[in-house]
């Protein structure tokens, strides 16, 4: 294989990877600080007893978080050299701001709330939780920026071959970050209210029937706060198709298989296309509605990819301009059904929050339902990543031009091998490790000392 | 004072903040099973470090992004210079990382126990590739005209550049056990204090020999004379302190010598960041791998605001765990 091939195959890893864990710090450190808001101004030990226990997941959790999130960064330099000079002067910006702001923000207070518990006041230790999940969703606003430029570039100039910084206000403005970072905030919460879902489900199933209680209200708020971000994640992820139909055409066209330009268009509801992947062999569509979706009208025309390529020639050259479709297709389809899939899982967990116990047929389904979010957010940066090709930032570089030149590829193969294989022992002992909390019984009142 | 040679010496700051405060994390890892033979024990060294050790890594994420940001070329062309290098020292770090997390998670005393050896080798590691990076720099890469190193990793391993990593494990192992005797209680403090010294006799000629060393194969010592002299004397004053069980003063020395050794590198390789061996001009420079006037402008605005809000509450962190740790069971966190 190639040195391209290969380093993308390793960023589409580690950066896959990296973001099943971070979901669940954006959201869980919020309703953390939420339930421990609650501890410090109503003294309900419950609520103690509740942040403890799901403390401990979310601290398994951000360890791996933190030490996948370094790679993330040190990779840029090492494998995409030459997009790091063309970009540097953009993107370093947000990056080190990320660092100055949110990594040490969440990693300094992440210290004091483990160790902190006898050393501060009930309402100063619950304001450091506030402080841990402030610092790691500005990380995501501030990651998100960054990759909003790629996205859709804003701001610069290109100067001396390559992209500088024109405007700072423009870049972190940038009108793709104001859907992004709110539809992986909502995502984070989403991700956080399931997975709080799975485990109590489990315990409500077959745990202990002293925990029942425990784990009943557990529940409620898992579904309570999993049904807002459900409902944030497909309003906001709607307007974001809206975006990115008018500046980034192609992505949306491969995402909904439309071949070709229509007004009205109509949508896909299954389609099929040829090996090749330029045209439709078989399809099921509804008529007008991709319009209705797109301008909130019955009619309005919509490009199509293969008139999206030609355009694509006329401006930047031959080449091929399209996205992998069945790929981005069916990351999309997916992605949207689990969306839906959870507003409605969530909605009937609040509905029926009083008697959860006699909905066995719920609770069952809702141990595996934990993994919907995280399969829907993968999925998303699927979409959002590979959508893009070919380039790795929209219009101005492509992502064969960004590798580094002098990393040969056997090198690649030695990272990607030995970090698949790290990744791959950590993800077993840490799935492990939060298992055993997950089933295991929350602390007693008195072990608390509450 | 123009913006560049602002941002190079606000790198010179955050690198010296990432080898003083995580010197001491490094050290305190490399140490952890040689000082703790029972399990409280360990996890009292651990705790020494434990509400820190997260917050001290962001200086070098800080350092590593601030690099990004203000010289862009010098992060694209030493990072993937370096590639195989870092690829170990990543896979040290995240090892590491999980380490301190997932150890005391199982009460087994063979988890623990592996767990405090990947402890070992992910501090150690890091300590020492920092090391072989820093000699490398300051010894120079084969850098060709598009600023791109193709020689791979062989000869960054060069006696030089390893001798530099030996010191770097030496000073923070010193550092670490410095720390230890400043935050352990009982006979954990006094096995700390006694090996602080003991570290402090074999990292003395070390640091001689390569000061020598450098002398003779780098020009570092042209503008890092002064910071040199200082470096030397502050690790000879740390030795006489601790030999006088003053171990206050012995830490803040031996942190002085960390701070005096970084800068006398960043004061000889001034207004160079890499330097070429191949071409004294295809080094790379405070000016041709630069961010934009713009850029740079940006963020000394963003840093002036924010990094005196970090000190702040790291400070703000060392006081609330100024206390010492015991390895009484009852009193450790886990």
């Amino acid at each position: 294989m190639d040195a391209l091939l290969l380093a993308r195959l390793q960023f589409a890893i580690t950066t896959i990877y990296h973001f099943l864990f971070v979901p669940i710090t954006l959201g869980l450190s919020i309703l953390l600080a939420i339930l421990e808001t609650r501890y410090a101004t109503t003294g309900d030990e419950t609520y103690k007893r509740m942040v403890k226990f799901w403390g401990k997941l979310f601290l398994i959790n951000f360890a791996i978080g933190v030490v996948t999130g370094i790679v993330q960064e040190f990779q840029f330099g090492m494998n995409w050299s030459e997009y790091s000079r063309f970009m540097g002067d953009i993107f370093g910006a947000p990056l080190a701001i990320e660092a100055l702001l949110a990594f040490y923000l969440e990693s300094t207070f992440i210290g004091i709330w483990i160790f902190g518990w006898d050393r501060l006041s009930r309402k100063a230790h619950a304001a450091v939780m506030w402080m841990v999940a402030i610092g790691s969703n500005i990380s995501a606003l501030w990651i998100l920026i960054a990759n909003s430029f790629m996205q859709y570039p804003i701001g610069y100039a290109i100067r001396q071959g390559r992209a500088e910084m024109t405007d700072f206000l423009a870049l972190i403005t940038n009108p793709n970050v104001r859907y992004q970072f709110p539809h992986v905030l909502a995502a984070g919460i989403v991700t956080a209210g399931f997975l709080v879902m799975a485990f109590s489900a489990w315990h409500l199933l077959k745990g202990r029937a002293d925990n029942k209680d425990f784990f009943a209200r557990s529940f409620r708020w898992g579904a309570g706060y999993g049904l807002i971000g459900a409902l944030l994640v497909a309003v906001v992820g709607h307007f974001q198709g809206q975006f990115l139909v008018e500046h980034q055409p192609m992505k949306m066209a491969v995402a909904e298989a439309h071949f070709n330009t229509e007004d009205p268009a109509s949508w896909s509801l299954l389609t099929i296309g040829n090996w090749e992947q330029t045209e439709e062999v078989f399809s099921i569509r509804i008529p007008a509605l991709l319009s209705f979706l797109t301008y909130t009208r019955p009619y309005g025309e919509i490009e199509g990819i293969n008139q999206l390529q030609a355009e694509f020639e006329q401006t930047y050259g031959p080449g091929d301009y399209v996205p992998p479709v069945a790929l981005n297709y069916w990351a999309f389809r997916l992605m949207v059904g689990i969306g839906f899939l959870m507003i409605l899982m969530a909605f009937l967990g609040v509905l029926w929050r009083n008697d959860l116990e006699k909905r066995q047929r719920y609770l069952q389904l809702m141990v595996p339902a934990g993994l919907m979010p995280t399969l829907a957010g993968t999925l998303g940066w699927i979409l959002a990543e590979t959508g893009r090709w070919p380039w790795i930032v929209y219009g101005l570089q492509k992502v064969e031009d960004a590798i580094s030149p002098n990393v040969p590829a056997w090198n690649i193969g030695v990272s990607l091998v030995s970090l698949t294989l790290l990744y791959g022992v950590i993800m077993v002992i840490g799935v492990r490790l939060a298992l055993r909390f997950g089933k295991g019984d929350p602390a007693p009142a008195e072990v608390l000392g509450v | 004072m123009d913006l560049n040679t602002l941002w190079f010496i606000l790198i010179a700051v955050l690198f010296t903040g990432f080898f003083v405060l995580e010197g001491f994390d490094y050290g305190v890892g490399i140490l952890l099973p040689f000082l703790g033979k029972r399990d409280e024990q360990r996890r009292a060294i651990i705790n020494t470090i434990g509400p820190v050790w997260d917050g001290n890594e962001v200086w070098m994420l800080t350092a590593g992004g601030a690099m990004f940001a203000s010289f862009p070329h010098v992060y694209a062309t030493f990072f993937s210079g370096a590639y195989l290098a870092l690829v170990l020292m990543l896979l040290a770090l995240i090892v590491r990382g999980v380490a301190f997390e997932f150890r005391s998670k199982r009460e087994d005393p063979a988890w623990r126990s592996r767990w405090d050896w990947a402890i070992f080798v992910g501090n150690l590691a890091p300590a020492l590739l920092w090391g072989v990076a820093v000699g490398n720099l300051m010894r120079g890469l084969a850098i060709d005209a598009q600023m791109n190193y193709f020689g791979g990793l062989l000869p960054l391993l060069n006696p030089f550049s390893i001798w530099v990593g030996l010191v770097f494990v030496a000073l923070f192992a010193m550092h670490g056990a410095n720390f230890l005797s400043l935050r352990l209680d009982g006979e954990l403090r006094a096995r700390a204090e006694a090996v602080a010294f003991r570290i402090w006799i074999a990292a003395l000629p070390t640091t001689v020999i390569l000061l020598a060393w450098t002398f003779l194969a780098t020009d570092i010592l042209g503008q890092g004379l002064i910071p040199a002299v200082l470096a030397a004397i502050a690790l000879v004053a740390t030795g006489i302190f601790l030999k006088q069980a003053r171990h206050g003063l012995a830490f803040l020395l031996g942190a002085l010598t960390v701070v005096f050794a970084t800068a006398m590198v960043f004061a000889g390789l001034y207004p160079r960041i890499l330097i070429s061996t191949l071409n004294p001009a295809w080094s790379l420079t405070i000016h041709n791998a630069a961010s934009s006037p713009y850029t740079l402008k940006v963020m000394t605005i963003v840093a002036l605001l924010f990094v005196p809000i970090v000190l702040a509450y790291q400070i703000w962190t060392y006081y609330i765990f100024r206390k010492r740790v015991s390895d009484k069971a009852e009193t450790l966190i886990y």
